[in-house]
């Protein structure tokens, strides 16, 4: 006999998962009991919702699915916010729960909570187990929704009596077969030879790159066709990192927070080709106005993400990766010469300039030579605010890495998603960006870094306030800062010493790079805070 | 405008709430959600009347499909199927005006399905504009209450022939 703990545990052993990140609790305690006799890695986290960023950063760095585990009622209640933050972006986890028996289902017993209705807009798909003898076949196609098609979260929600439960034997299924989940990888032939037709016409033609180039694992083909064809590229948030940042042919971050140049080229194209970026809001604030003088191509794995947001005169539904390739075999275009220097010219002209004030660290310009400073592999994780921004628009990635919360802008992603992406890439430079604000959302991670000995560098950019919202504030509320001063409180430093961790704070660019440069020769994690002017801005 | 949505679905619990679920997320007004067993145990069939324009009817059937264990939806177009729904309606009626209202239903094909002192209810099952026809003439006599079940359509065979 084999018990349904048990069984889970198998599950994720076939699935290939070596570390999860939870939290236990009654309800989930056979599974992390049975999860003890293997030779998968549980990761204690310091709150639910961390779990799920550390798993997200976790299966970012690895492009695999990421795991995390929590108990019923409030366990599974904290970690909402991860499930969704990683349903915003895209990103494959498996997020596993305990739940009350399964006969006092219903009854608001101790620790209950509908966490399956709870999750349902956060979720690609959901499952509560009935029976033990259902378990292999959840699992199966549980990871198979979550890393195919366009990726995301999907919960299993397990009551204790099932994991208690025993059935005969455990079998892995071999295959998954769901009737109703069948996503097209291919692009339509005919779609593909209009696009072709459409660019070939094209005079002024500007690629947007976002995050499903990433997560399709495009990115070679991604860059054959752009030195191929020479066209402009701009990124969305999520798109950042499948350009080197120096690369001429790379305009920037486009959106309300990004590079002008960016979306001057865009507002100037006659011709917008959209790969795996779905037009958020931040990214295109107007897509009304792009279409008017521009023919729109949309690629993407996600049929209701094409003409959602913006019309498109050709949508191409399918994987990116396969996409390109169908597109390289035909392609040949060369973007016109009077185009391209356009666009370098706009580039030129609305570099950023640093705003530097005396006796405060200018972060853009220190974001911009730490990140050159680091391996080119490195994975830059970047909060939520000001921080954001900067990391944004001022990050020199190379072969290296970006992770944030782009969709849901979830505060205190960065420190736990560093934890899981060094984690998942001990030899990588990890290095976490957050402002004083989102830091305080998740630094009690600080313990899980410092148990696990994770060499993870934290750059705290302190100015005291809510950047963010201060900053609106100044423009839409006549500078009343209502709720947004942070005070001088705690001293990170003393607080990161606290857990064994060495910490500096730096009060000028000199001194930031001076920590910086220690640290970075260092094996040991370090918090580096740097005092940031508060009148300093996002862009 | 109206359009009718055929939706084949896993007969699974949970899928009704998934689907019904997405309208207030998406923020679609629908008129009515009518759900049941296919000829096949295993598939049940929801038939969706919403409003809305063809931006609206179009993000609703891709976003239907992203749900797992939705099968398959169709937009009827219209003309090509049949759609119709059951409702069962009490008018007040004493004894006087029995006969009125006996005339009423035999003229519209409604169903007496029951008789009180002070009441009638009569079972009706047809298109909506004749629904409203039916509730136009019962009203001067007091509707007391109006129990419907939502469209619920077939594609006409007749149709995709032609």
């Amino acid at each position: 006999m084999i018990s349904g703990a048990e069984i889970m545990v198998k599950c994720l052993e076939k699935e290939g998962v070596k570390l999860l990140f939870g939290y236990p609790g009654a309800v989930i305690c056979p599974f992390f009991d049975k999860l003890g006799e293997t030779d998968i890695k549980a990761v204690l986290v310091r709150q639910e919702q961390n779990a799920a960023h550390a798993a997200s950063g976790y299966a970012r760095a690895l492009s695999t699915v990421g795991v995390c585990v929590a108990t019923s009622g409030p366990g599974a209640l904290n970690m909402i916010t991860g499930i969704a933050t990683a349903y915003m972006d895209s990103i494959p986890l498996i997020a596993i729960t305990g739940q009350v028996k399964s006969d006092l289902l219903g009854r608001d017993v101790f620790q209950e909570a509908d966490i399956t209705g709870a999750c349902e807009s956060f979720v690609k798909h959901s499952y509560l187990v009935k029976n033990t003898a259902e378990l292999p076949k959840v699992f199966k196609e549980a990871f198979h929704i979550a890393s195919t098609g366009r990726p995301g979260p999907v919960l299993i929600d397990v009551p204790v009596d099932v994991q208690t439960g025993e059935v005969e034997s455990f079998e892995y299924p071999e295959k998954v077969n769901i009737i109703s989940y069948k996503p097209s990888v291919q692009g339509h032939p005919m779609q593909i030879k209009r696009a072709l037709e459409m660019i070939s016409e094209s005079k002024k033609p500007v690629i947007c790159a976002g995050g499903g180039v990433l997560t399709s694992g495009a990115k070679p083909k991604f860059r054959e066709f752009i030195e191929r064809t020479g066209i402009p590229v701009v990124s969305t948030m999520m798109g950042i990192g499948i350009m080197p940042s120096d690369d001429p042919q790379y305009v920037g971050m486009l959106g309300s927070h990004g590079r002008k140049a960016a979306n001057i080229t865009v507002h100037n194209a006659d011709l917008v080709i959209l790969c795996g970026a779905r037009v958020g809001d931040r990214a295109v604030a107007s897509p009304d106005q792009v279409v008017e003088h521009a023919n729109v191509i949309h690629i993407d794995i996600d049929p209701a993400e094409i003409g959602k947001n913006m019309k498109t005169s050709i949508p191409i539904v399918g994987d990116m990766r396969n996409v390109l390739g169908q597109l390289l075999k035909e392609i040949n275009y060369t973007t016109p010469d009077e185009w391209k220097q356009q666009v370098a010219e706009w580039k030129r002209e609305y570099e950023p300039v640093p705003q530097i004030f005396d006796g405060y660290v200018e972060p853009k310009s220190f974001i911009a030579e730490l990140s050159g400073m680091v391996h080119s592999k490195a994975i830059m994780c970047a909060d939520v605010g000001q921080n954001q921004i900067w990391c944004a628009n001022n990050c020199r990635l190379r072969d290296g890495r970006f992770f944030t919360s782009g969709g849901m802008g979830t505060m205190g992603y960065s420190v736990p998603a560093a934890v899981g992406a060094k984690l998942a890439r001990p030899s990588r430079d990890v290095i976490a960006v957050c402002g004083d604000g989102s830091f305080q959302m998740s630094m009690n991670e600080l313990a899980t870094i410092a148990v696990e000995k994770l060499n993870v560098k934290i750059i705290v950019m302190r100015n005291t306030t809510l950047g963010m919202v201060h900053e609106l504030q100044d423009k839409f509320y006549g500078s009343r800062y209502e709720v947004t001063e942070i005070h001088d409180v705690p001293d990170f430093v003393k607080l990161a010493q606290s857990y064994g961790i060495d910490s500096a704070c730096a009060s000028s660019n000199e001194e930031a790079l001076k920590y910086a440069r220690e640290m970075l020769k260092s094996d040991k994690p370090f918090v580096l805070v740097c005092n940031v002017n508060p009148k300093t801005t996002s862009v | 405008m109206k359009y009718t949505l055929s939706v084949l679905v896993e007969n699974h619990p949970g899928v009704l709430s998934k689907v019904s679920g997405l309208f207030s997320r998406r923020a679609f007004n629908i008129d009515s959600l009518a759900v049941g067993i296919t000829e096949d145990p295993n598939i049940s069939r929801i038939t969706i009347v919403a409003d809305g324009d063809e931006y609206v009817v179009e993000q609703l059937e891709k976003q239907l499909n992203k749900i797992i264990p939705v099968i398959k939806v169709r937009t009827l177009s219209p003309g090509t199927f049949i759609s119709r729904e059951l409702s069962l309606i009490k008018v007040s009626c004493p004894a006087k005006q029995r006969l009125d209202i006996m005339k009423i239903a035999e003229l519209m094909d409604a169903k007496i399905v029951d008789v009180s002192i002070n009441t009638m209810t009569l079972q009706f099952a047809d298109t909506l504009e004749r629904f409203e026809t039916l509730t136009d003439l019962l009203r001067p006599y007091g509707i007391r209450e109006i129990v419907r079940t939502g469209t619920v359509a077939i594609e006409k065979d007749s149709a995709l022939r032609k």
